[in-house]
């Protein structure tokens, strides 16, 4: 029978339609009973983006923001320890690595010489970023040896001038590292211990032997 | 799902490329150089070997015609890539040329599949092609002067020859790249070229010459034309910036040339100035949908030139993001060519919910949802968030086989998309194996050849799927072997999940500079839309000497011309859309 093909295309898009609107009287009677909102909530976006969602699946952005995941990159960002007296202590060394591996080359690194001897002091004097011709494609983080370049989660970054970020604008602390990358930075700080505990285990047997 | 139990064997292979050689002492030799293979032919010898090659050896299916320029040696090569359709490895064959006057004879009549890729290599490399039959510029445009890939060629926005650039550490000043080097002084253009005086006829006049004639006189002795009509650059159907000139009678196509290169971006010179491990991201816009195939076939072939083992766990997690992303891709397909199709949006938004839920995926893994960036030399970048496998593991078993079935109850047996479908844009397989058609459209006329088959690479040889394949040749059939892929995919995917191993996701230590040795590789995957392809040489240096892609979208337009013919200019939208083309993979 011509037609009937439609028909039943017909019948998949009524049946969603009808599912928008169950879903939403579902969610009325959550409400009620457990206070879940469909909108503007946590429970509400985490439902749009798993396995059961069906009906209304866009979220309202700005007003509502998809969670990004830990693994999300957007533009690097240089990490800070804050020292003892609030002192910024860079983890940059600026060894070039990262200038080095950038596929664009939007990575501009100025080493610090000590102006008595000549000689390169670990710690950037400038350090600049290109972000209208980064990627991000986080290949700085990856293969910094020092864990000091991480990428960011910010992803808001619309301007009306070329984004050059100096230095200034490029540190950020360690604790709003461990707050975006919480496992990573769980992960590292691990390593980084065993290797300090197997170093002065090193220099420990080095001091018996002697 | 119809598999022909006998293959449409066309052409009966009946030596292999062994055999070659001792076919024509003293004419064709092996190539000798080191990491380098197959074999070099002289160029006045090059149609009769490779009638001999296509016809006898049955090589039927050519993949790949690309240029390098060798430099330091002042010639130029030609490398053809040649398959069987019944499957089995290539057989590659080179001609070198002198690099001050390159000419080789072209291998358009031989297979039509060439016609595209030599139009590419003379505008690139300005090597030419005696016999052609429309040798024009096709990825640059007609004012342009010169040929950029040659080795000696510089870019406006030259700085070195290859990166990592020298200003950048240990004092590196930033500059603003336009400030150093103001564009209007890099314009070049060809002697006798005037950009004040230009009309635009020239380079015009030339597309419609290429065209079928279109002034004819009628029965009456009147002189008469054919109408011209430019579809695109700027039209919905094109999925982007891609003209096509149509000559019609009426509203019947008589002749068509496709126009493109509006997205051009010479990919292949980024990647030779590039280090070998700065090209993964750049593949990830090649086809901007499929990211993770795009890395996969660059990194295949650079694990065949380091002769590095992939991790296990990697094998799998590279096997389900491929299927995955062949998966999302089909969607995406359904909706778009829904969309040329007048239905707007309804199957387009349908597809894009399983395709968020997809993505998602991917930036947990990968970081990005599009530009994956994700796999390595020798494995892939992070293994895969215990979350994230769930949330896959979800879909796979529990939603998309559901989708796939809603996606077909509203499509499949819609009687105005039958109608619309069926028995349009023929193309026989004969046709669609000359043209180098590959992947689905090569399928959908009933030649089931598909790479993961034919020439297994990563781990596909473990997995039961069966090669989705309709011999009607039609929009149907290609609509109809991608529903059917998709099903197979999840059942690919089915069968990793269940025995993907712990493990390490490297096989390697991660570095960034990776030592290639010396020498050629051609790694090519099934990529949702063909057979893609990456053609490497490497020098020993930290850069590529060649870097080519073949891209499916491109080749998969040679045979346009032949599909549209006869048809209705409305079909022209549907039949672009069947072939399903990504202009940031067509135009490079």
């Amino acid at each position: 029978m011509y037609g009937k093909g439609m028909l039943k295309g017909l019948g998949v898009t009524l049946v969603r339609f009808w599912n928008t609107y169950w879903d939403d009287a579902v969610w009325m009677w959550r409400r009620v009973t457990t206070g879940d909102k469909r909108y503007h909530s946590k429970e509400g976006i985490a439902h749009r983006s798993s396995k059961n969602a069906r009906g209304i699946f866009t979220v309202q952005y700005p007003e509502e923001k998809l969670p990004v995941p830990e693994e999300f990159r957007y533009l690097p960002f240089l990490v800070y320890d804050e020292g003892a007296d609030g002192k910024r202590e860079i983890l940059c060394t600026s060894c070039g690595i990262c200038a080095k591996v950038c596929p664009p080359q939007c990575i501009w690194i100025v080493r610090t010489n000590d102006p008595l001897t000549g000689r390169p002091v670990p710690q950037p004097a400038e350090f600049y970023i290109d972000g209208d011709i980064c990627m991000s494609c986080g290949y700085c983080a990856e293969y910094c040896p020092f864990d000091a370049i991480k990428m960011d989660h910010d992803y808001e970054l619309a301007a009306y001038t070329r984004n050059i970020y100096d230095l200034e604008k490029l540190l950020k602390s360690s604790t709003y590292y461990a707050s975006i990358r919480p496992a990573n930075a769980a992960r590292e700080e691990e390593a980084r211990k065993a290797k300090e505990a197997a170093k002065s285990a090193r220099s420990a047997t080095h001091a018996a032997a002697a | 799902m119809t598999t022909p139990a006998s293959t449409p064997t066309l052409r009966p292979a009946q030596g292999d490329a062994s055999d070659l050689a001792a076919r024509f002492p003293g004419v064709v030799s092996p190539d000798t150089r080191p990491g380098f293979s197959g074999f070099t032919i002289p160029a006045d010898k090059l149609v009769e070997v490779a009638t001999i090659i296509r016809d006898e050896l049955g090589y039927d299916l050519l993949s790949s015609v690309t240029g390098v320029d060798y430099l330091p040696e002042n010639k130029m090569e030609v490398v053809y890539h040649a398959y069987k359709t019944t499957g089995g490895p290539a057989l590659v064959f080179k001609v070198q040329v002198p690099r001050d006057n390159p000419v080789v004879a072209s291998m358009t009549p031989i297979w039509k599949g060439a016609e595209f890729q030599e139009r590419e290599a003379w505008d690139l490399l300005g090597i030419k092609f005696t016999g052609h039959p429309d040798l024009r510029r096709i990825l640059m445009w007609e004012g342009f002067e010169g040929h950029p890939l040659r080795k000696d060629w510089k870019e406006a926005f030259y700085e070195e020859d290859a990166k990592p650039f020298k200003s950048r550490w240990p004092d590196g000043k930033h500059v603003l790249a336009e400030a150093r080097n103001p564009f209007s002084d890099n314009l070049r253009f060809p002697s006798g070229f005037d950009p004040e005086k230009m009309t635009f006829a020239d380079p015009e006049e030339a597309l419609y010459r290429s065209l079928k004639k279109y002034t004819f006189e009628d029965a009456d002795g009147i002189q008469a034309d054919h109408i011209i009509v430019n579809l695109g650059p700027q039209h919905p159907s094109t999925h982007g910036v891609f003209r096509s000139a149509v000559i019609l009678d009426g509203e019947t196509v008589v002749s068509l040339k496709p126009v493109m290169g509006y997205l051009h971006r010479n990919h292949d010179k980024i990647g030779e100035r590039n280090t070998f491990l700065q090209i993964i991201p750049y593949t990830d816009r090649l086809d901007y949908f499929c990211s993770m195939t795009n890395n996969h076939g660059y990194v295949l072939a650079v694990e065949k030139l380091m002769g590095i083992q992939v991790a296990e766990r990697a094998e799998y997690i590279r096997v389900i993001m491929d299927e995955i992303t062949r998966i999302q891709n089909h969607l995406i397909f359904f909706g778009m060519l829904l969309n040329d199709l007048g239905a707007m949006y309804t199957p387009a938004l349908y597809a894009f919910e399983e395709r968020e839920l997809i993505l998602d995926i991917f930036e947990a893994a990968a970081g990005s949802r599009m530009m994956c960036n994700y796999y390595r030399f020798g494995g892939v970048v992070r293994d895969v968030p215990a979350e994230a496998l769930q949330k896959l593991r979800d879909l796979v078993f529990d939603r998309l086989p559901g989708k796939i079935d809603e996606m077909e109850r509203l499509l499949t047996e819609n009687d105005v998309l039958v109608s619309r479908l069926k028995g349009v844009g023929y193309l026989s397989a004969e046709d669609a194996i000359n043209t180098s058609m590959t992947g689905p459209m090569l399928r959908a006329s009933g030649v089931p050849y598909d790479i993961r088959r034919a020439d297994p690479y990563s781990i596909y040889d473990r997995f039961d799927f069966k090669v989705a394949c309709r011999p009607d040749g039609d929009l149907y059939a290609r609509y109809m072997v991608r529903v059917d892929e998709v099903r197979e995919s999840i059942k690919i995917l089915q069968q990793a999940l269940k025995q993907i191993p712990e493990g390490p996701t490297m096989s390697v230590k991660p570095q960034y500079q990776v030592r290639v040795p010396a020498g050629e590789a051609y790694g090519r995957i099934e990529s949702p839309k063909g057979e893609l392809g990456y053609y490497v040489i490497s020098n020993g240096k930290p850069n590529p000497w060649r870097y080519h892609i073949r891209a499916s979208s491109f080749i998969n337009l040679t045979a346009l011309e032949m599909m549209c013919k006869g048809e209705k200019i409305a079909d022209f939208v549907a039949i672009l859309g069947a072939i399903d083309i990504v202009l940031g993979e067509l135009d490079r």
